[in-house]
């Protein structure tokens, strides 16, 4: 059975369980979205948005679906993944289950906590008939696919007026078998309130999974979110990310995505600017050698005057490795006096590995500032030779290079512990000891 | 009499199929000061870079000793740690890495090669202050990405605050005096000429003579199309001045 005929029947036998709350205000839209799932099927390469990214293979493997089953694991073997030596909230999954043992929620004055219970409870009814699959409703199935199985993830609420002192680490751990996952985010964040989020995917043994996941963010007015999210699974993991943001007046939304790991990594963001003066940063690192894979498709909708977008994506790829790159920045004809900057750069190293780079502005409206540059290069060997001559050996500055490379988008994170293991991961990765 | 620190041994090197330097032959002594001067596309370039070890240039015949021995199997790093140093002309920027933390690197690389321990912070500060006094550098460079946003001025302080640093055997300063004003390539002449001692030498390549006014030389010598076609005292560079290069073609 292949996969899309084996989630219809998934679908029927936990709508049958109940598993799927059949009673609740989502069942309509969870009811529709997986139609349009049906009717789309998983995306082909024919279209034009996944020309260049193969999912067939990933989507003829055989998964586990419809039962998440717990799986116990020993804090000592996932620690690691944790930034520590902070105080932060975590929500921690295993297999798509909530674990307590691993987690730090929190009620107090703000909601850190599972978007199953957040579901059942009348109290927030009415922040998710607000707020839920409301701008997670492009024309991709696999959004749709994710938004009919939607059962467990993480539901952040933050009030008016709060600064949250805490970052908030969301994490899906996985293991035990090859597993379809679809973890599904609901972040709202109300007036005048600041919060950073940190995202991981991460398994822990050899299992092949496959994660669908789909994450909204709601920024309201004076909102700041710093939403991170360090992509280093091991490489035979697949990781289709979806992540949908909109913003209302003098916002900052800023997210940093770091593809370190993983076999094949697809990071769809869209960012809604629905509001003035505010500002939509998108910063991206990725780090791959051998057959990883890594495509990054953003789109910025500028719907409003006097908004500003920042967008930033920097890539390294070795051995066999591929990225994508297709940034699309659209400015609706009353989005005036528009700012809008894009800047793409790619290294590739040795010559197997690949890179599709590809901006697109579409520009309705006449009074504006837009830019987009893409460069595509190979490591400057007058700066290789520098460094030697300086008594560095050669793969320490080499490695030193890549790092200068990858800075200015490590400079963006704002949470020190973060930039710190974003570092430390670079070095790693690099081979090298980076002590700086 | 002391054993030479560089000798260039009829040194033949060139980019593919394209030979540059075409013979050259140059010996130079513990506390000596030796220019290079040429006009443009003579080769100097080139020479400082074969030395320095940049693979870039194949060396086509010839050798070149490092105290004694042949230094041509030898990678850049290599060299560097047996004591030779080359100020660029166009020092590259690094960002993320600060000048203190890649001379804090270049330093320890060396000691490691010598299989020393890395050098105590608290010894690394001190040397920073006195030798970056000594340049007259504003410490705030220290701290900044490497020469990034410096200008040209800046860059070549920088260069000779490394030099400073690492202590050299052999500095070779290639056209440091391009894109100095007057004051900059005073205190960096001066700062090359408080380094020098009986126990190293300099090289310096350059195209006027305007820089061995402050760094004065032993020995000067005149490439042309990759050969060294003069040598002399330091007169030969005021007379180079006058006449130009023709006279000597």
């Amino acid at each position: 059975m292949n996969l899309k005929d084996k989630l219809t029947t998934g679908f029927f036998e936990l709508e049958n369980k109940g598993e799927l709350h059949i009673d609740d205000s989502i069942h309509p839209i969870r009811t529709k979205a997986f139609e349009a799932f049906e009717n789309k099927g998983f995306p082909t390469k024919k279209e034009e948005e996944w020309k260049y990214t193969p999912l067939k293979a990933i989507i003829n493997k055989d998964y586990e679906i419809t039962n998440s089953y717990e799986a116990a694991v020993e804090l000592n073997d996932v620690k690691k993944y944790f930034i520590q030596d902070v105080d932060t909230y975590k929500i921690v999954f295993i297999n798509g289950v909530y674990s307590s043992f691993l987690s730090e929620t929190t009620h107090s004055g703000i909601d850190v906590c599972l978007l199953s219970s957040a579901i059942k409870k009348p109290k927030y009814k009415l922040i998710l008939d607000h707020y839920f699959n409301k701008i997670a409703k492009n024309n991709e199935s696999l959004t749709h696919l994710n938004t009919a199985f939607t059962q467990q993830g993480a539901f952040i609420h933050i009030p008016k007026n709060t600064v949250v002192s805490k970052p908030i680490q969301i994490i899906y751990f996985s293991l035990n078998g090859n597993q379809f996952l679809q973890p599904r985010n609901l972040v709202v964040v109300d007036e005048n309130s600041h919060v950073q989020i940190l995202e991981r995917h991460q398994t822990i043994d050899d299992s092949s999974n496959f994660t669908n996941s789909v994450t909204e963010i709601f920024a309201a007015k004076r909102a700041i979110v710093d939403y991170n999210k360090i992509q280093n699974d091991t490489e035979k993991a697949s990781l289709i990310d979806q992540t949908f943001v909109q913003q209302k007046d003098n916002s900052i939304v800023s997210v940093n995505t770091f593809s370190f790991g993983g076999k094949f990594t697809r990071n769809n963001l869209e960012f809604y600017q629905e509001g003035e003066r505010l500002e939509s940063n998108l910063n991206g690192f990725s780090l791959l050698g051998n057959k990883q894979y890594v495509d990054n498709h953003t789109v910025v909708y500028h719907n409003q005057p006097n908004c500003e977008s920042h967008e930033l994506y920097k890539g390294i790829y070795a051995d066999k490795a591929t990225g994508v790159f297709n940034g699309k920045v659209i400015v609706h004809q009353k989005a005036q006096l528009t700012n809008a900057f894009q800047q793409n750069n790619s290294i590739l190293i040795g010559d197997k590995s690949t890179i599709y780079a590809k901006p697109q502005l579409e520009i309705f409206a006449d009074d504006v500032k837009c830019s987009h540059g893409c460069t595509i290069g190979q490591l400057d060997e007058t700066a290789l030779f520098y460094m030697q001559q300086r008594g560095i050996p050669k793969k320490e500055a080499h490695a030193l290079l890549l790092y200068a490379f990858g800075n200015d988008v490590i400079e963006k994170i704002k949470f020190p512990k973060l930039k710190e293991r974003i570092t430390k991961l670079m070095a790693k990765k690099l081979g090298v000891e980076l002590g700086f | 009499m002391s054993k030479p620190i560089l000798e260039v041994k009829d040194l033949h090197a060139g980019i593919e199929n394209n030979e540059i330097l075409k013979g050259i032959n140059l010996t130079i002594k513990p506390g000596e000061v030796h220019a290079i001067m040429g006009p443009n596309g003579s080769g100097k370039s080139t020479l400082s870079s074969v030395i320095a070890g940049n693979e870039t240039y194949d060396v086509i015949k010839g050798d070149i000793l490092f105290e004694g021995e042949s230094i041509l199997d030898l990678s850049p790093e290599e060299r560097a740690h047996k004591g030779i140093f080359m100020s660029f002309q166009y020092p590259v920027e690094i960002p993320g890495v600060t000048t203190t933390n890649f001379i804090k690197a270049a330093i320890n690389a060396k000691r490691k090669s010598q299989g020393l321990e890395d050098l105590p912070a608290k010894d690394m500060l001190k040397m920073i202050k006195e030798k970056s006094e000594l340049l007259e550098m504003d410490r705030k460079f220290l701290s900044r990405s490497l020469n990034q946003g410096f200008s040209g001025g800046e860059k070549k302080r920088n260069e000779i605050f490394q030099m400073a640093m690492l202590e050299p055997k052999l500095a070779i300063l290639d056209e440091t005096d391009s894109g100095l004003d007057i004051d900059a390539l005073k205190i960096v002449a001066n700062g090359v000429n408080k380094l020098k001692n009986k126990d190293n030498a300099v090289l310096v390549i350059t195209h006027y003579q305007r820089l061995l006014d402050y760094i004065v030389p032993d020995f000067v010598h005149v490439l042309h199309n990759g050969k060294i076609i003069k040598s002399g005292g330091k007169e030969l560079a005021h007379e180079l001045e006058e006449k130009g290069y023709d006279w000597l073609k």
